[in-house]
């Protein structure tokens, strides 16, 4: 399941939720993703992300169908959020569920990796000299390569 | 044909989204860019330098050899920097 909203999320009750009642789950992943207060030795004051509404939806669900087509998963969630964040605040749930830990570790590092550079979304953060767009890294993107391309295309 | 611009292209062509009608010779994304590079000085700087630039037709990504025409949704923005 994926979801983009403004609000904060409830991590607990998100994992309570997660494949609820489906006793073959043998163990969860969860990767929670916050808003840091220092970006390249600057502190951050405040953190904005800006999405294209349509495309983040569907840029996630085919990021989380790729995961479920790699590993044996009983359940996934991705929820990421958009607007005006502060250091502390949540910004990304990402939670797999699987019968044995492999699966569960591996697609969630996974979804985080593809969803970094695959979802459309843009930070902004605001510091002491002003705010800047945040440039892309590229140990990002190698990270996401690493998984290699699209199973579809392969 | 509507156009969609993102994080700082949006902030450097002063606008969020613009119904265009590019001449026929536009036919992919490349001719896109060329042809909206020469409507005014903010979308020159913003197209300024095509690596820092990304694209999508109908909000799936694509690469600049990507045919456009009339009733796309085309969105210009840098990489994504999400998670």
């Amino acid at each position: 399941m994926i979801r983009v909203q403004r609000e904060d999320f409830d991590v607990g009750a998100e994992l309570a939720r997660l494949g609820q009642g489906n006793r073959a789950i043998g163990g969860v992943c969860t990767f929670v993703g916050l808003v840091r207060d220092m970006s390249d030795d600057e502190k951050v004051s405040a953190m904005t992300l800006e999405h294209y509404s349509g495309m983040t939806e569907k840029a996630l669900a085919e990021i989380e169908e790729e995961a479920r087509a790699r590993w044996p998963l009983k359940d996934s969630l991705i929820i990421h959020r958009y607007g005006r964040l502060e250091p502390g605040d949540r910004i990304v749930l990402v939670a797999t569920a699987s019968a044995h830990r492999a699966a569960a570790f591996e697609s969630c590092q996974f979804l985080v990796d593809w969803l970094k550079t695959r979802a459309p979304f843009w930070k902004r953060e605001e510091g002491e000299e002003g705010a800047r767009w945040v440039e892309s890294r590229a140990e990002d993107e190698k990270a996401a390569a690493g998984w290699a391309s699209d199973r579809k295309k392969e | 044909m509507r156009i969609l611009y993102f994080a700082w292209l949006r902030e450097r062509i002063g606008l969020a989204e613009e119904e265009v009608a590019p001449p026929p010779e536009v036919t992919d994304v490349r001719g896109l860019v060329e042809w909206c590079c020469r409507r005014g000085r903010g979308y020159a700087a913003a197209f300024a330098d095509p690596s820092r630039i990304r694209v999508a037709v109908n909000q799936e990504a694509v690469g600049l050899d990507h045919p456009v025409g009339k009733g796309d949704e085309v969105a210009f923005f840098p990489p994504m920097t999400g998670g």
